[in-house]
C-alpha cells in the first residue's frame, strides 16, 4: 500500500506536471530547431513569437468570450487558437519579409542574423508589452479539472491521490496531434520532403529545383503555428506574462541543443529531458521517501536537491553536460 | 568630411543632446544620464573587446555586471559580526567543500583513462560532494539568515572603502568568465550565446535566493558612497555661500555636486579603460586578436593558440563589465538583484556596441551615451506621442488609459528598430573600425 502510495503521489507531483510542461517545450524547441534547420541560425526572438501569437489569442478568446461563445468545459482559448496563429503568421511572414530575407539574399553569417534576431526580440517585445501590458494574464475559462486528488482518493482508498487538470489533458492532446501532423507533412508532402532536402543540402536541393523561398515561406508558417500552439498551451497551464515567455527561451534552447539541433525529434526528446529534470531536482522528495523508507530513515528535511528558484540552472547543467560531451546532440543534429 | 572631424561631430551632437536636456528638462536629470552614460559606454567597451576584437558572442553581461553589483556589496557594506560568529564559518566550509568537490572531479576527470568507470566516479563524486556541501552548508545559512532578518540577515561586507569594490567587481567578473571560458569557450558561436545566456540567468537567480550572500530580493540599501551626502553639503556653511555665489538654492546645489562629482569619478575610469583598450587595439596583442577574429583556422596555422586568446579576452572583457556594474551600483547606493533584466542589461548594452560600430572602442563609448540618452529619453516622448494619439479619445475611455499606460514599452520597441536600422544600413555602425 505504501509503495503505491508513493507512487501516485510521484505521478501526481513529477510525472503529469513534467509530462505538461515537457510537451510545451518540446513544441517550442521544434521551432527553434525548424528555424535552425531551414534558415540556419538560432533564433533568439522565438519566445517572443509564443508571447505574440498568444497575446493574439487571448486577444481573440476576449473577442469571443465578449460574443458569449463558450465550448463549455474546454477553454475558449482553443477556438480562438487559429486566428492566433493566423496573426503569428501575418507578423513572422512580415518580418522574413522586411528584416531576414535581406541578410539571407546576402548569404550573411549566422552570427549576425542572430543579432538581427535580437533586434526582432526587441521589437516583439515592445509590441507584446504596448497592446497587452506587462503584467500577468489568466485566459483558462474552462473546467478546472478533469478529476481532483480527492475524486481519486475517494475512488481507491488510497492516502494520495492524482489530480489531472484540463489544461494538462489539453496540452498532452493537442501537442501529440500537433507532433503527428508535422511528422506526416515532413515525411509524406512534397513540400515536406523538400524541406528536409533543404535542410540536409541546401545547394543539391536548389539545383533538384527546390524554391528556397517556398520552403522559407512554408517553414516560418510551421513555426508561426508551433509558437502559438506551445505558448497558448503554456499559458492555459500556468499564465501569460511577457518576461516568463522571453525566459522560456533558455529550456527551450537547452531542448534543442540536447535533442540536436536540425533533429525534430530530437527537439521532443529533448523538451521532455528538460522537463523531466527540472521537476525531478527542484521537487521536494519528502512525502515519496516516507512511504518508501522504514521508519527509522525517514528524511528530516524537504529532500529538495535544489529551490525551484534554480530551475535555469538545470535546464542549464544538462546543456552543458550535452556540449562538453555530446555537441551535436542525442539525436546527431547539425554541427556547423 | 575626415573621420576624425566625423567623430568629433558625432560626439559633439551627443553632448548636445545632453545639453539640451539640461536646458529643456533640468540639469540633474542631464547629470543622471551623463552619469549611466559614462557606465554604459564602459560596458560598451567590455563588450566590443570580446565581440569587436574577438568575434565573441557573450550574451550574459547581465551577469557580469550584477557580479559587480555583489562586490560592492561585499567589500563596501558593514559586516555583520554576529552573522559571522553564529554561522560565517560553517558556510565558509560548506564553500571550501563545495569547491574542493568541482576540483576533485575535474582531477578525477583528467587523471582516468576514458571508460565507464571514469563516469560513473565521476558521477558518484559530485553526488556525495553536493550532499556534503548541502549538509555543511544550509544548518549556517539558516542561522545566519535568522539574524534579525528586516535589517541584516546576511554576513554582511568587508566595511571597506567603496571604491576598492570597482576593482574587486572587475575581479570577481574576471573569475567567474574564467569558469565559464574554460568550459565554454570551445563552442560554437551560437552555442556560446545560449550558454552564457543561462549562466547570467544563474547568477541572478543565486544573487535572488541566497539571502546570507547579498539579503536577495531584500536588496542591500544604503551602501557607502564615495562622494559627500546631500545633507552634509547642505550643513556646510562654505558649500551654501559657494552655491548663493552661483544663484543656486542649497537643495539644488548639493544635488549637481554630489552627480558631478560622480561623473568626475566615472570619467577617470571611462578614460583609463579606453586608453588601454586603445592601445591593445594598436597592439601586437590587438592585431593578433583581429587575426584570429578574422580567420581562425589560418591564426592557428601560424601558431598562434586560438582557445588561449579566447579565454584571455573573454576574461578582460568581462571584467571591464564587472568594473562597470560595481560603479553602477555605487551610483545607486543600493544593490537590487530583482532589477537585473536581460533586456536592459545585456541586450541593449549589445545595442549600444552595434550601433557604435563594433570593432570600435570610440564607436562603442558614443554608442554608450547614444543610445542611454534615447532609452531613457524615449520614453517621455513616447509620453508625448500617446497623449496625442489619445488626445482625441474620450476622457475616461480604456483606450485612452491603456495608450497612456503603455506608453513605457515603446523604448523596447525603438531600440529594436534602431538595431535593425544600424545593421541593415550601416551594418559598420556610427564609428566604422
Amino acid at each position: 500500500m505504501d509503495f503505491l502510495n508513493a507512487l501516485v503521489a510521484l505521478l501526481n507531483f513529477v510525472v503529469v506536471p513534467a509530462t505538461a510542461y515537457g510537451a510545451q517545450l518540446a513544441l517550442g524547441a521544434l521551432g527553434v530547431t525548424l528555424v535552425y534547420g531551414i534558415l540556419r541560425f538560432s533564433n533568439f526572438a522565438h519566445g517572443d513569437t509564443m508571447a505574440f501569437g498568444t497575446m493574439a489569442t487571448i486577444l481573440f478568446t476576449w473577442g469571443l468570450q465578449a460574443a458569449g461563445i463558450s465550448l463549455g468545459p474546454v477553454p475558449t482559448a482553443l477556438l480562438a487558437l487559429p486566428a492566433g496563429i493566423a496573426a503569428a503568421a501575418l507578423l513572422v511572414l512580415g518580418t522574413d519579409r522586411a528584416v531576414y530575407r535581406f541578410y539571407r539574399r546576402r548569404k550573411a553569417n549566422p552570427v549576425i542574423l542572430v543579432i538581427v534576431s535580437m533586434g526582432v526580440m526587441f521589437i516583439y517585445n515592445g509590441l507584446v508589452r504596448l497592446v497587452i501590458g506587462p503584467g500577468d494574464r489568466n485566459f483558462d475559462d474552462g473546467a478546472r479539472f478533469i478529476f481532483t486528488v480527492r475524486d481519486f482518493r475517494e475512488a481507491t482508498g488510497l492516502d494520495e491521490g492524482v489530480g489531472l487538470r484540463t489544461s494538462q489533458a489539453i496540452t498532452v492532446i493537442t501537442a501529440v496531434i500537433v507532433v503527428a501532423v508535422l511528422f506526416w507533412f515532413l515525411n509524406h508532402t512534397r513540400t515536406g520532403k523538400s524541406m528536409r532536402a533543404f535542410s540536409d543540402n541546401e545547394d543539391l536541393a536548389l539545383l533538384s529545383g527546390i524554391n528556397p523561398e517556398r520552403v522559407v515561406m512554408v517553414t516560418w508558417l510551421i513555426v508561426a503555428a508551433l509558437a502559438t500552439v506551445a505558448g497558448v498551451l503554456y499559458g492555459l497551464d500556468k499564465s501569460f506574462r511577457p518576461l516568463t515567455y522571453f525566459q522560456l527561451l533558455l529550456p527551450i534552447f537547452a531542448a534543442a541543443i540536447v535533442g540536436g539541433l536540425g533533429s525534430p525529434l530530437g527537439a521532443i526528446a529533448g523538451g521532455f529531458v528538460i522537463a523531466f529534470s527540472e521537476v525531478t531536482i527542484t521537487y521536494a522528495w519528502k512525502k515519496v521517501l516516507e512511504y518508501l523508507l522504514p521508519q527509522s530513515l525517514e528524511p528530516s528535511g524537504l529532500v529538495q536537491l535544489l529551490s525551484t528558484d534554480y530551475k535555469f540552472a538545470v535546464s542549464f547543467m544538462i546543456l552543458v553536460v550535452v556540449l562538453l560531451f555530446r555537441p551535436t546532440g542525442l539525436f546527431r543534429g547539425k554541427s556547423v | 568630411m575626415s573621420q576624425g572631424l566625423r567623430n568629433a561631430a558625432l560626439f559633439a551632437g551627443v553632448g548636445l543632446l545632453i545639453v539640451l536636456t539640461g536646458f529643456v528638462q533640468s540639469w540633474n536629470t542631464a547629470l543622471v544620464i551623463l552619469n549611466m552614460g559614462l557606465v554604459s559606454a564602459i560596458m560598451a567597451i567590455g563588450v566590443n573587446l570580446q565581440w569587436g576584437f574577438a568575434g565573441l558572442f557573450n550574451v550574459g553581461v547581465m551577469g557580469f555586471v550584477a557580479l559587480g553589483g555583489l562586490a560592492a556589496v561585499l567589500v563596501a557594506a558593514d559586516p555583520v559580526p554576529e552573522a559571522w560568529s553564529a554561522g560565517g564559518a560553517r558556510v565558509m566550509a560548506g564553500l571550501v567543500l563545495g569547491a574542493l568537490t568541482i576540483a576533485a572531479a575535474a582531477l578525477f576527470w583528467a587523471r582516468m583513462a576514458p571508460g565507464r568507470a571514469r563516469a560513473l566516479g565521476l558521477v558518484a563524486i559530485l553526488l556525495v560532494g553536493f550532499f556534503a556541501f548541502r549538509a555543511v552548508l544550509d544548518p549556517g545559512v539558516a542561522v545566519i539568515e535568522a539574524i534579525d532578518p528586516a535589517a541584516t540577515g546576511y554576513l554582511g561586507g568587508l566595511g571597506l572603502p567603496i571604491l576598492l569594490s570597482w576593482p574587486a567587481g572587475g575581479l570577481l567578473a574576471a573569475g567567474a568568465a574564467w569558469v565559464i571560458g574554460k568550459t565554454a569557450l570551445g563552442l560554437r558561436s551560437d552555442y556560446l550565446a545560449i550558454a552564457t545566456l543561462g549562466i547570467a540567468e544563474i547568477i541572478i537567480a543565486v544573487m535572488k535566493n541566497e539571502d546570507w550572500l547579498s539579503r536577495g530580493v531584500k536588496n542591500v540599501i544604503g551602501l557607502p558612497r564615495p562622494v559627500p551626502y546631500e545633507v552634509d553639503l547642505q550643513r556646510s556653511e562654505t558649500f551654501v555661500a559657494r552655491a548663493a555665489e552661483f544663484g543656486l538654492d542649497p537643495m539644488t546645489a548639493s544635488g549637481l555636486w554630489v552627480k558631478a562629482a560622480y561623473g568626475l569619478l566615472f570619467a577617470a575610469v571611462l578614460l583609463a579603460i579606453f586608453v588601454l583598450a586603445q592601445l591593445a587595439l594598436h597592439s601586437p596583442w590587438g592585431r593578433m586578436m583581429r587575426a584570429i577574429r578574422d580567420n581562425e583556422t589560418a591564426a592557428e596555422a601560424m601558431g598562434k593558440n586560438v582557445t588561449r586568446r579566447h579565454l584571455q579576452v573573454f576574461i578582460l572583457g568581462s571584467a571591464i563589465c564587472g568594473i562597470g556594474g560595481a560603479m553602477m551600483t555605487t551610483l545607486d547606493g543600493q544593490l537590487t538583484p530583482s532589477s537585473y533584466q536581460p533586456l536592459r542589461f545585456t541586450f541593449l548594452v549589445w545595442v549600444m556596441v552595434i550601433v557604435g560600430g563594433s570593432g570600435s572602442n570610440l564607436g562603442a563609448v558614443l554608442g554608450g551615451f547614444l543610445i542611454w540618452f534615447l532609452w531613457v529619453q524615449v520614453e517621455p516622448m513616447g509620453q508625448l506621442l500617446m497623449s496625442t494619439l489619445a488626445s482625441g479619445l474620450p476622457e475616461g475611455s480604456d483606450l485612452r488609459a491603456h495608450l497612456l499606460d503603455s506608453a513605457a514599452h515603446v523604448r523596447l520597441l525603438t531600440m529594436g528598430v534602431i538595431l535593425l536600422l544600424v545593421l541593415r544600413f550601416s551594418p559598420r555602425g556610427l564609428i566604422p573600425e
